[in-house]
């Protein structure tokens, strides 16, 4: 084989991977990178996408929406949502799925409930929304039942009062988010060995010590990277917010994403817009880092 | 078996080709985007279209339809980029921006050299002294009255003023059965109950909400409406979850018995009709302040049509305007919309037919309408700040004055 000929195979053998690549480069650069990209332009020009001839605007956009104290409050509220949302998925995914796995309970009751359970995931958000609309509704059934129980005097705005609005929201993407813990949480427990569990009996160990020294440790890779995922999918949670109260009352339930559609859709300051969207980009993006780091380390 | 093309099969094709290709050519084709085909019976905007067409040889019609919200974002969209539609329907709390972004011919010039007759139109609404936008079909918001919760109520005699409407909303009002007498929606998910349920009381007083273009917030019609939608709410004569009620859930409320009284688009008369056939309502305009007596200003939503400033067949485009403006197409259309007519002359069939439109009809000839969100920049942006505000009073955060005070303040920001 001659120097030339060796030369041409080997730059073909360098090459070669990149073009098995290249449609899935291509699809991510056009899907992902390009709207991305165009959204980080954006939140540096001035009356991005209203002008066809926008000039340079610097950090105006980002100084400004860190300026809003509304800013600032939809990013409490995102945080509180969020943090809530992800604590009480686990704990009610967990106990859920500990009861589904449990020989304790009857076959046919277990059928039954792992329906029942998995139920709130086959809904989408706007069904959500609506149901729990309906359900918490000053003249709705919860009122109605909490009446009658004595729980409370009076009918209770669930989502229309500032004081319970981002309680009520948080509750109702509660009930929507845990089966995907559930889930996880169910398939994580049946693949822990029978064994640990008997030497445990052997050793005299209670119930609640086999949760904490060996289910809780067991399902603890699982715990995390569902945990990082849900706080990324919840933090940019939209229709469900959006439906039952749109942001309000006042601003109790602003969220994040509810803060950048209002900029965009009914500002039409769609830099602005861009600036916050970027902002969320970069929380999003830090957990992602944190999520791939963990993957990498187990 | 075998086919074979022939050479005179061949010929044949080539020359159906050529014909319909130059025919093509011929045509001037129009986009026309709006929201408002999915609203009206199925295909009857479509035969409106085909009879332009019939009466406009060479020019073809091609609708662009969608919901409200979708065509919204898309003439944003479409006016930035440089790809609005040939005609477009618009709503009047676009028009500033969309001329802001020069995105919207000036139809003055095409008026004055087609001969126009102006005082066939209802309105004509104007930008920086620009025609922009005509008002095609409107639909005016009066009061419905639940007519059996009135009379189980005692309410003998209709409210016409704002004291009389207190009253009677107190009367209709029974807690206990989840029975209220008005129904007012703030959410901020469509923050248009600013507009159609609080503001429509200023202008049915024949009063405004601005004064030499600016917003006048602080002035007294505008506080004397908060302090009286604040005593309706202290009185408990509003349906609870304020706050977070949409338009459709105020309608629902209406049709369920449950409200005595709403504010509402005369669109929805036929949906009230078709969700409880037996609800017994009547239509009042909205009540005024004590002693007044000049006009009534009924406050609407319009069916606006505009042209494309980018349009290369404005010509043509404006064609299609004079025709969806002149009297018989355009009492058509509002027949089919159950609208009243952007032309004067026009007639709507239901005005006639149907009683409650008819009384409609005469509340709309002897008011006039009234809509000061057309034309402001970012209307719905300033409603958005009007809703937080006019929630913080009802929630006892803050008076009607501070209300007031603190919406100029955001308001004022946006002018």
């Amino acid at each position: 084989m001659t120097r030339q000929k060796r030369s041409h195979h080997r730059l073909k053998r360098a090459v070669a991977p990149y073009l098995y690549l290249s449609p899935s480069l291509l699809i991510i650069g056009l899907l992902m990178l390009l709207p991305m990209v165009t959204v980080i332009a954006y939140s540096f020009q001035n009356s991005a996408v209203l002008r066809r001839d926008p000039s340079f605007a610097g950090l105006k956009h980002y100084q400004a929406i860190f300026a809003d104290p509304v800013f600032w409050a939809s990013l409490w509220h995102t945080l509180y949502f969020t943090c809530m949302s992800v604590v009480f998925h686990m704990t009610i995914g967990m106990v859920f799925a500990l009861m589904l796995n449990s020989d304790r309970i009857n076959p046919t009751l277990r059928n039954i409930l792992r329906v029942l359970y998995i139920l709130p995931w086959l809904f989408t958000a706007v069904i959500i929304a609506v149901i729990w609309r309906l359900l918490l509704e000053p003249n709705g059934v919860v009122n109605s039942v909490l009446m009658q129980m004595g729980i409370i005097g009076s009918k209770v705005e669930w989502f229309s009062s500032p004081e319970t609005a981002l309680h009520a929201v948080t509750f109702a993407n509660i009930w929507a988010g845990y089966p995907l813990f559930m889930v996880s949480l169910l398939a994580g427990l049946q693949g822990i060995p029978k064994d640990f569990y008997e030497a445990a009996d052997i050793d005299g160990a209670k119930a609640y010590q086999k949760l904490i020294f060996i289910t809780i440790p067991q399902l603890m890779p699982i715990i995390i990277s569902i945990s990082l995922l849900d706080f990324i999918w919840t933090m940019q949670v939209f229709p469900l917010i959006w439906i039952t109260t749109g942001g309000g009352p006042i601003y109790s339930t602003e969220v994040l994403s509810t803060y950048t559609y209002k900029l965009a859709f009914s500002s039409y300051n769609l830099s602005q817009a861009s600036a916050s969207a970027v902002v969320i980009l970069l929380i999003s993006l830090g957990l992602t880092l944190f999520y791939i780091r963990y993957q990498k380390a187990r | 078996m075998t086919f074979r093309i022939q050479p005179a099969m061949l010929k044949i094709a080539a020359a159906a080709w050529l014909l319909g290709a130059t025919g093509a050519m011929a045509d001037t084709t129009l986009e026309f985007t709006q929201w408002w085909e999915p609203e009206l019976p199925a295909g009857s905007l479509r035969a409106i279209m085909n009879d332009f067409e019939a009466a406009n040889p060479g020019i073809k019609v091609t609708l662009v339809s969608g919901p409200y919200a979708t065509t919204r974002d898309q003439i944003s969209v479409g006016a930035a980029t440089g790809t609005l539609s040939d005609v477009v329907g618009l709503d009047g709390a676009w028009v500033n921006n969309l001329n802001a972004q020069n995105a919207l011919a000036d139809m003055n010039p095409m008026m004055d050299a087609s001969g126009f007759d102006k005082t066939q139109v209802a309105d004509i609404i104007k930008v920086d002294g620009k025609a922009v936008m005509f008002p095609v079909a409107s639909f005016v918001y009066p009061v419905f009255v639940n007519m059996d919760l009135a009379a189980q109520a005692g309410v003998t005699k209709l409210p016409s003023t704002r004291a009389e409407f207190l009253e009677a909303a107190k009367k209709m009002t029974h807690a206990d059965k989840n029975q209220y007498g008005w129904v007012l929606p703030l959410s901020l998910q469509t923050p248009s109950g600013v507009q159609n349920d609080l503001m429509s009381w200023v202008w049915a007083s024949g009063q405004s909400m601005m004064a030499d273009g600016k917003p006048a917030l602080e002035g007294k019609p505008v506080v004397d409406m908060l302090t009286f939608v604040k005593s309706l709410n202290d009185a408990g004569v509003i349906s609870p979850g304020i706050a977070t009620k949409t338009e459709q859930e105020k309608v629902e409320e209406f049709v369920n018995d449950r409200v005595g009284m709403m504010i509402d688009s005369l669109a929805h008369v036929n949906l009230i009709r078709k969700r409880n056939p037996k609800l017994n309502f009547d239509l009042i305009p909205v009540p005024v302040v004590e002693n007044y007596n000049g006009k009534r200003g009924l406050p609407y939503a319009s069916w606006g049509i505009g042209i494309s400033a980018g349009s290369k067949h404005q010509e043509e485009a404006w064609k299609l305007v004079q025709y969806l403006m002149s009297e018989k197409v355009n009492a058509k259309l509002v027949s089919l919309a159950n609208a009243f007519p952007g032309n004067v002359n026009a007639k709507p069939d239901f005005v006639t037919s149907d009683k409650a439109f008819g009384k409609a009809f005469e509340i709309f000839k002897t008011g006039y309408l009234a809509n000061e969100f057309t034309g402001l920049p970012v209307a719905e942006d300033l409603m958005t700040k009007f809703d937080v505000e006019a929630q913080k009073m009802l929630a006892g955060e803050q008076s009607p004055e501070q209300a007031s005070a603190n919406a100029q303040k955001g308001w004022m920001a946006k002018f």
